[in-house]
């Protein structure tokens, strides 16, 4: 079944991959806009054998990983601090509600103003952005707490410090996994926006330089690794969740980003 | 009563807290990048008026609604037929999952190439990358129809519409919904970040403009309405979803108190 499915998969893939060197050859798009998947293929390899390309795919993933880092770790410190301590999440819920939806881009005038285009830059993107991804997961996992246990834990004498360690932290967890899956995601896509928009050094700014002198196969090279780096963090994400709760019996449906 | 008070005082304290520090702390600010919340404010009405609501921002949400649709349409139905057929999926997943793991935005450059500039390059850029959270959600809310209901629904002879209708789409609805709104803040990413690119129009442009000429209180009068935009949405968005999903809310709401 399972060996069924992947070979269908990987049919999927071939077809996918034959449209795209069938259509611009058959002239149905212009070759100069879509180049044949053999030519995006060169162009992939052209650059894989360029420094400068390792050199941006560096700071690409630079600015991902310090940026999600610094999110995750205030995300999940302020959420857990906010559920702890009584009255501070029904008083901050509205200004959570009011900040979250803010889009982030909103910030790259201000963000290329205050730093130019420097990692800093990306970085004010990145964890303004997957910060709230990891905050309300947090909120929603500790909400989850089940009384009872809590109570018990309580009655057993278990400080403060105590009971978030063994009993708010693994009920919290799951959710926070969540959170932090979703922000991997997020952080890559602001990171490589920030790149693209602001000009910070990465694969955003190449995928540029590449539209603006019209190498059109080199652009196409770059998204696709893009593409193939958003599938590895995605994978990567998942395994380190499945590690992080193989004690947990994940029975929760789980919403694909 | 006096529940009321409380409550509604611990909606607004810590905002009115904050816009209260924002005020006093930049007052006598002499910082360019952070003007004086009350310059800030002064400007507002004179960059946002009538006149620039409808030049800039109507296109802006213009684009946006057309490039949402277009990606909820698509979405749902494209999803509900992968979502059906188990061979279908496991043809597409992979390929699937890679479309979904290119970060929308680099997309721009490669739809200029086709659809040059204008209010098409913006409306497909916004429906190219909404489309992929509600495609891969349907997808998962039509595989997870619960097989006693697909039963039911056969034996009772119900089938062609008014299954779609009434079982198919209504319970993928919960995860229809959750793909909707993940589209909808990467829909406004895109319509901000599609207008900084090359537009005449559109918040986003006309946030870019006023950075670029240094003009920084009328910038933050943008980054305020971009953020006004991005909470009235998600405000109206709840709205509509708390509507369509009544059924299922109060259903969860059941079981969790009977134990």
């Amino acid at each position: 079944m399972r060996l069924r499915n992947a070979a269908l998969g990987a049919a999927g893939l071939a077809a996918f991959l034959a449209l795209g060197e069938a259509v611009p050859r058959l002239g149905l798009v212009k070759e100069e806009y879509f180049p044949p998947t053999s030519r995006i293929a060169r162009a992939f390899a052209d650059e894989l054998s360029d420094d400068t390309f390792w050199t941006a795919l560096g700071d690409t993933l630079t600015g991902w990983a310090l940026g999600l880092a610094i999110a995750a770790t205030a995300g999940i410190v302020i959420g857990v601090v906010l559920s702890v301590v009584p009255h501070l999440r029904e008083a901050t819920a509205s200004t959570i509600e009011f900040l979250r939806p803010i889009p982030s881009v909103a910030l790259i005038p201000l963000a290329v103003l205050l730093y130019g285009s420097e990692l800093r830059s990306v970085l004010l993107l990145v964890v303004y952005a997957s910060f709230w991804q990891v905050l309300i997961q947090t909120l929603y996992g500790v909400q989850d707490v089940d009384p009872v246990a809590d109570e018990t834990a309580r009655s057993y004498g278990l400080g403060t410090w105590a009971r978030v360690r063994h009993v708010l932290w693994p009920t919290a967890l799951p959710y926070v996994m969540t959170g932090v899956r979703l922000a991997a995601a997020v952080a890559l896509i602001l990171a490589i926006t920030g790149e693209l928009v602001i000009g910070a050094p990465g694969l955003g700014a190449r995928i540029a330089v590449a539209q603006n002198s019209q190498a059109v196969p080199e652009m196409y090279a770059l998204i696709v690794v893009t593409g193939l780096l958003g599938l590895l963090i995605n994978v990567g994400a998942r395994t380190v969740e499945r590690r992080a709760l193989a004690w947990h019996q994940s029975v929760r449906g789980e919403v694909a980003v | 009563m006096k529940r009321l008070v409380s409550r509604l005082f611990l909606v607004l304290a810590l905002p009115a807290l904050l816009v209260v520090v924002w005020w006093l702390a930049s007052d006598s600010s002499t910082n360019v990048f952070w003007p004086p919340l009350r310059t800030i404010l002064d400007t507002f009405p004179d960059v946002w008026t009538a006149e620039r609501l409808r030049d800039d921002v109507l296109p802006s949400i213009w684009r946006l609604t057309a490039g949402y649709a277009l990606a909820a349409v698509v979405g749902v139905a494209v999803g509900t037929v992968i979502g059906s057929y188990r061979r279908v999926r496991a043809l597409c997943e992979p390929v699937l999952e890679f479309l979904r793991a290119i970060p929308p935005p680099v997309l721009i450059p490669v739809i200029m190439l086709f659809a040059g500039i204008g209010d098409t390059m913006k409306v497909t850029v916004i429906a190219s990358g909404c489309v992929w959270p509600i495609l891969l959600n349907t997808v998962e809310g039509v595989r997870a129809l619960d097989p006693v209901m697909v039963e039911t629904a056969r034996s009772y002879g119900i089938s062609g519409p008014s299954r779609l209708r009434n079982l198919v789409l209504r319970s993928a609805s919960p995860q229809i919904f959750a793909g909707l709104r993940q589209a909808l803040s990467i829909g406004i990413i895109l319509m901000v970040i599609s207008e900084m690119f090359a537009a005449s129009n559109g918040i986003g442009f006309t946030i870019v403009q006023f950075q670029r000429s240094f003009a920084v209180p009328d910038m933050w009068t943008g980054i305020l309405v971009l953020g006004l935009l991005g909470f009235l949405l998600s405000v109206l968005f709840q709205l509509v979803e708390r509507r369509a999903l009544a059924w299922y809310h109060g259903r969860r709401a059941s079981t969790r108190r009977s134990p």
